[in-house]
This record gives C-alpha cells, sequence and structure tokens, in this order.
C-alpha cells in the first residue's frame, strides 16, 4: 500500500543528517510520503509532530552513541500522548544494545550496511504487523 | 638564471635531514626527487609537488591521532598513552554538548555527554584534559567551530595557567564554521555572527600567537557527508577563500595571516583521485594567493593540510577489512604529501574505537613511515600521465564550481559563500552527491567487499566494542556542580554581562573577554547564552 506517511527525525544533538536524508529519499522513491523534523528535535517534538501528521511510523537517525538514552524516550513521548505508532531506529547501534532497544519498544533497527532493498522490507514489515495487531 | 633543479638544490641542501638510509631493500640508491631539469620541483610555485624542498626526507609527516571520550581525566590519559606509544601530536575530539555550545547538564545533553569525545564546561576541565602534557613541546589541534573562540580562549587560560605563555603555544583550531553549515551541521549562530568570532580567533592569533593555526580549512566533513572528491576540494579551498577575504575586510595584510591558515581533507578509497586532489589542491591554493589576493609570502601560498582516512568507507561487516581500507586511504595521503594524518580504527563503523583498536590505526601509519619506502621521495607520482592528468581535471572542474560561488556572491567569495549556505545550494550538491552514490552501490555498481559483495564471514563473531556507560554523564555533571560551588558568581555575572555589552558592537575583539571568562570558570553555556542573546540562532531549512 503506497502512501503511507513516515517521519524520519534527527533526536538531540548529532547534526549527522547524511543518513536520513538518503533514506528519507528512498523511502520516497519507494512510494511512501516522509516527513523529515530537521536537526536538533526532542523526543517531545517528534512525538507532537508524529501525532499532529497522523504518520503510521516514525524512523530515527542515530550516530553518535545517545540512541539507548533517546529512542525509548521518543516511544515514551508517543505513548504518553496515547497514540500507537511504531519507532525504528536507523544509525550506528553496536550488537549488545539490540535487545534492550527492543524490550523498550523499539520496532526496528537498522544498521550501516543496509540496502535500499532491506530498509524497505524492514519499513514494511513493520507496517504490516501494526496493520495486523 | 638557475634551473628550477638548481633553485631547489640549493633549497634541500639548507633543509635538514632525517636519519635514514635513503635507498631501495636491493640497496639501490634513492633521489630525494625525480623529474626534469626544467620542470616544477617541490617547494616551488604553484606547488603542486608539495610545499617544501625537502618534504619527508626532513621530517615524517605528524602522526597526529584523534581522541577523546569521556570526561577530561579519561582524554587526558588516552593522551598520555597516544605520546607513549609514538603518536607526534595530539589532537582533541569534544562530545556533542560541547560542540554545541551546551552544558553537561543542560536537559538538551542528556545521552551525549562524553560519547562522540570528552565534556569540556569549564576551565577546570580543561586543566585536567592537558595535565603533565607539555603543551610548548607537544602540537595541539581542537576540532571545535561554533564554540571555537570560546574553547580556544579556555585552552589559552589553562595553559598560561600551567605556565606555558601563549606565544609558545603551537596547533590548530578547527574553527571553520562555514563547513558546519554546508556539511557537518554542528551550527549556534547565524553564519554572519560566527564569521565575526572567526575574524578575532584570526585577529588575535596574527597578533599574539605566531605558532598557532587560526583556521583549519576542512574538507573532510563535506566529504563525510557525501560529496565528491571534487566537491570536497572546491567547496573547501572556497571556503579558505571566503577567511580570506573576512580578513582582509578586517583590515589584515594578507601576509600576517595567511602562512597560518591550514587544511584537513578526506582520504578516501578512490586512490589516485585522492591524490590528485591533493596535488591541485595546493596548485588552486597558491595560484590564487599569489593572482587575486597578492600575497607575497609563499607560506601565504603553501597549502599544508592534515589527512584523515574515510569514516564513511569503513564497514560494520567484517570490521577487520578496514584495517586494510585505512591503510589504502593512509597511502594516498602521504604519497599526495600531506603534513599530518590520522588513521580511522577498524571498529569506528560501530563505536569510538577500543585502545587496542587505535594502536592498530597508528601502527598502520609507522609501517608506511618506516617499512615501506614511500617518504623516500617527494611527490612520486608527479609525471605519471595518469595522475597529471586527472590532477588537471580535478582543478578544472573546480574552477567552475569558484565561478559559481563567485557568481552567487556577485563577485566575492566570502558573499558567494554565505549566500550558497543560505539558498542551500551547498547542501543540496553533498545530498545529491551521497544519493547518487547509495543508488550505485544499491544497484551494485560500486562494489564494497562485506556488504554488497563477498559477504562470506559475515556472521563469525564480532570484534569487541568500547563501551561507554552513563556514569560518564553523572561525573561530568558531578565535575561541574563543584566548579560552579566554588567559582566566585560575582565575577561570573560581571564578565558575562561585559561579554554581551562587546558583542553587539562588531568592532571590538571579543577574545580578552573571552578569556577572562574562561578564568572566572564560566561553563562554556553561559558563555554560549551571554553572545547568543545578541546574535540569535540559526535554524536550517529540513530539505532531503
Amino acid at each position: 500500500m503506497a502512501g503511507e506517511r513516515i517521519l524520519v527525525a534527527k533526536v538531540g544533538l548529532d547534526g549527522h543528517d547524511r543518513g536520513v536524508k538518503v533514506v528519507a529519499r528512498i523511502l520516497r522513491d519507494a512510494g511512501f510520503e516522509v516527513i523529515y523534523t530537521g536537526l536538533f528535535q526532542t523526543p517531545e517534538t517528534v512525538a507532537a509532530a508524529a501525532v499532529d501528521e497522523d504518520v503510521d511510523a516514525i524512523g530515527l537517525s542515530m550516530l553518535s552513541g545517545a540512541h539507548m538514552t533517546l529512542a525509548p524516550a521518543v516511544v515514551e513521548a508517543v505513548r504518553s500522548r496515547g497514540a500507537d505508532i511504531p519507532v525504528m531506529v536507523g544509525g550506528i547501534v553496536p550488537d549488545h544494545d539490540l535487545e534492550e532497544l527492543t524490550a523498550a519498544g523499539i520496532s526496528a533497527v537498522l544498521t550501516p550496511g543496509s540496502t535500499a532493498e532491506q530498509i524497505i522490507v524492514e519499513v514494511r514489515r513493520v507496517l504490516d504487523a501494526e496493520t495486523a495487531s | 638564471m638557475p634551473t628550477p633543479r638548481e633553485i631547489w638544490e640549493a633549497e634541500f641542501g639548507a633543509a635538514p635531514r632525517r636519519d635514514a638510509d635513503f635507498e631501495t631493500m636491493s640497496g639501490i640508491p634513492v633521489e630525494p626527487v625525480y623529474g626534469p631539469e626544467d620542470g616544477e620541483f617541490p617547494g616551488q610555485f604553484p606547488y603542486t609537488r608539495g610545499p617544501y624542498a625537502s618534504m619527508y626526507r626532513s621530517r615524517l609527516w605528524t602522526m597526529r591521532m584523534f581522541a577523546g571520550f569521556g570526561t577530561a581525566e579519561d582524554t587526558n590519559w588516552r593522551f598520555k598513552e597516544i605520546i607513549r606509544a609514538g603518536g607526534g601530536g595530539l589532537s582533541t575530539a569534544f562530545d556533542m554538548p560541547t560542540l554545541l555550545g551546551i552544558d553537561s547538564d543542560d536537559p538538551m545533553a542528556l545521552g551525549e555527554v562524553g560519547r562522540c569525545g570528552v565534556a569540556v564546561d569549564t576551565l577546570a576541565d580543561m586543566e585536567d584534559l592537558y595535565a603533565d602534557i607539555d603543551l610548548g613541546e607537544v602540537t595541539t589541534s581542537m576540532t571545535i567551530n561554533s564554540p571555537a573562540a570560546v574553547i580556544f580562549a579556555m585552552f589559552v587560560a589553562q595553559a598560561e595557567k600551567a605556565g606555558i605563555p601563549r606565544a609558545r603555544l603551537g596547533g590548530t583550531l578547527q574553527n571553520d564554521i562555514l563547513k558546519e553549515y554546508q556539511a557537518q551541521k554542528e551550527f549556534v549562530f547565524p553564519p554572519r555572527q560566527s564569521m565575526r568570532l572567526v575574524r578575532d580567533t584570526i585577529a588575535f592569533t596574527s597578533a599574539e600567537m605566531p605558532r598557532w593555526h587560526s583556521v583549519s580549512i576542512s574538507g573532510y566533513h563535506i566529504r563525510e557527508a557525501g560529496s565528491t572528491a571534487v566537491e570536497e576540494l572546491a567547496f573547501t579551498l572556497a571556503n579558505g577563500f571566503a577567511y580570506v577575504e573576512l580578513a582582509l575586510a578586517a583590515g589584515l595584510p594578507v601576509d600576517s595571516f595567511a602562512p597560518r591558515l591550514s587544511f584537513f581533507f578526506n582520504a578516501h578509497i578512490d586512490f589516485f583521485e585522492e591524490i590528485a586532489k591533493y596535488r591541485a589542491a595546493r596548485r588552486i591554493w597558491a595560484r590564487w594567493m599569489r593572482d587575486r589576493y597578492g600575497a607575497e609570502d609563499p607560506r601565504s601560498m603553501q597549502c599544508r593540510f592534515h589527512t584523515q582516512t574515510a569514516g564513511v568507507s569503513l564497514a560494520a561487516q567484517q570490521p577487520e577489512l578496514n584495517i586494510a581500507r585505512t591503510a589504502i586511504e593512509a597511502l594516498a595521503g602521504v604519497l599526495g604529501g600531506t603534513q599530518s594524518l590520522h588513521t580511522n580504527s577498524m571498529d569506528e563503523a560501530m563505536a569510538l574505537p577500543t585502545e587496542k583498536a587505535a594502536r592498530i590505526a597508528l601502527r598502520t601509519q609507522q609501517i608506511i613511515a618506516n617499512e615501506t619506502n614511500v617518504a623516500h621521495v617527494a611527490d612520486p607520482l608527479g609525471g605519471s600521465h595518469y595522475v597529471e592528468a586527472l590532477t588537471d581535471e580535478v582543478e578544472r572542474q573546480a574552477e567552475e564550481i569558484f565561478a559559481h560561488i563567485e557568481e552567487l556572491g556577485s563577485g566575492s567569495m566570502l558573499e558567494g559563500a554565505i549566500k550558497g549556505i543560505e539558498e542551500n545550494w551547498f547542501q543540496g550538491r553533498i545530498t545529491d552527491s551521497a544519493f547518487e552514490l547509495e543508488r550505485k552501490v544499491n544497484e551494485g555498481r560500486r562494489i564494497i567487499v562485506g556488504v554488497n559483495a563477498f559477504t562470506e564471514g559475515n556472521e563469525e563473531e564480532q570484534i569487541p566494542l568500547l563501551r561507554i556507560t552513563n556514569e560518564d554523564e553523572q561525573r561530568q555533571r558531578k565535575r561541574l556542580d563543584a566548579v560552579r560551588d566554588r567559582r566566585d558568581q560575582t565575577t561570573v555575572d560581571a564578565v558575562l554581562e561585559r561579554l554581551r555589552i562587546e558583542a553587539a558592537d562588531p568592532e571590538i575583539n571579543l577574545m580578552p573577554t573571552l578569556i577572562e571568562a574562561s578564568q572566572a570558570y564560566a561553563t562554556l553555556g553561559e558563555i554560549m547564552s551571554a553572545m547568543g542573546s545578541v546574535f540569535g540562532r540559526h535554524v536550517e531549512v529540513p530539505t532531503f
């Protein structure tokens, strides 16, 4: 199903935006409607934008090592608004953090080297799981 | 009339010689440079073949390893380890809050303190960071941009407190704000206000710190953000021209500051294109400095640069392969005549490096320096049909980009750089190039071993990674609390108030007051807020 809305976001102080922009274009070319928040967002501003824009999923780009603090905070901020929007993380996430991120409610983690196809498949999987639940 | 070779011989003869046997492993004697009698020699305008006549025969490049994590004490320990292991210079990585000029106890700093580098909030951190390191001997590089003037003020205050006068300090402040808006995106104030701080640091160092490099004009981050090699070269040199025009507009004579401008380039994996890029960089800088900006001192025309291997070329899959990539990239930097070099560690696609991974990266440089004999000859690829043609073509394409930037600025490179940022021109081109490369990788037209080909072995056990815990964040906050408790608040308030008044007057150089604020143990965040209340903040329009 094309046209689903995805919010891609940079949370915190990490200014590395190559990945988020490339992924935004990959998703747009795959038929998704993509909204990019820009830099230096907080968990609260991301959650607010996601709810306001009525998106189907949130993708966080995180390359500075703050994912263990900020990604769960985004999940919390979304839930505290009574919304149920899946949150995915893309970026530099060591294997040893995966379990804890899943436990914190992160729906998918895409790490360096992911191809466009893998990204689209994973986003699709998360959206379909959401529809099924 | 002496020939170019005779001129070179005289200069080479006067230069110091390092202690090594300049011969091949078979015992064939090796000349310091090869080329026709009337050709261009190293140390000769336009310096395509190197800024100095003797290059690595006098002194090898500086093995400058970038390090920083956790608190100042942690990083001080790593610095001493680097010096013990034979690293010749220090290079300081600051954490994200420091790079953005906020304190470790700011709510926005949550989760970022000490992660990507060392946390510096006050002069007290700076004192611990360089404790027991003789800053009159070791040169220091600091990778900091938006708050560069403040961190530099803290550095000067710290050194003087340790008894080293500012005139003796040697090193480099990155201080290249233009590429922050274009690529690295750690900006705080709007471009024009930030450029005022750059002007203040250039004026301050040219007057008081003859051994200090005021700006390290950096293509590294432009490339990492996704540009091509040509864009990296052209955007970087264009930014360099902008800083030159900024200092000229402030009334500084070109030869009073230009010798202290240096460059920082990426070493990516396309071996010959990288070498051509370095050669073209020297040639373009020399021509523009002499012909457009009227430089007369050869040092103003000599493009001297630091090189770092490409972080983006590292793969998370089969990370040991990154050692090979880094070695090839480092070799390109050396054959291209770099003055200093940082080699990335194999684990940096996943985390900050472990001590062992960082040591292997340094050892890679030591192999190039000591085992390969490549440092015997200056510009060993000069005269290669391929490398010469590539150098010419890279230069030609860069000149096309300069023409566009000049047009954006109606004849001013300074105005063109700022307009290009405000109109998202640089940012758009970089994203286009990043996406184009990604497309080639996805289509398999560009092979990355272990990523889109030769993936057998990807499932093997991973190498150990450095883990930074939240304890560092807690410790740093406690350190900051302690400083706030023991300083004299009245002095802090007074100096911050004076800073606000001076910031509003663009004629005033802020460096002396920034040093005073550091000495009063005002925090980085307080100082940046004081200036921010006058300067405002930069907000980028999000595009992709």
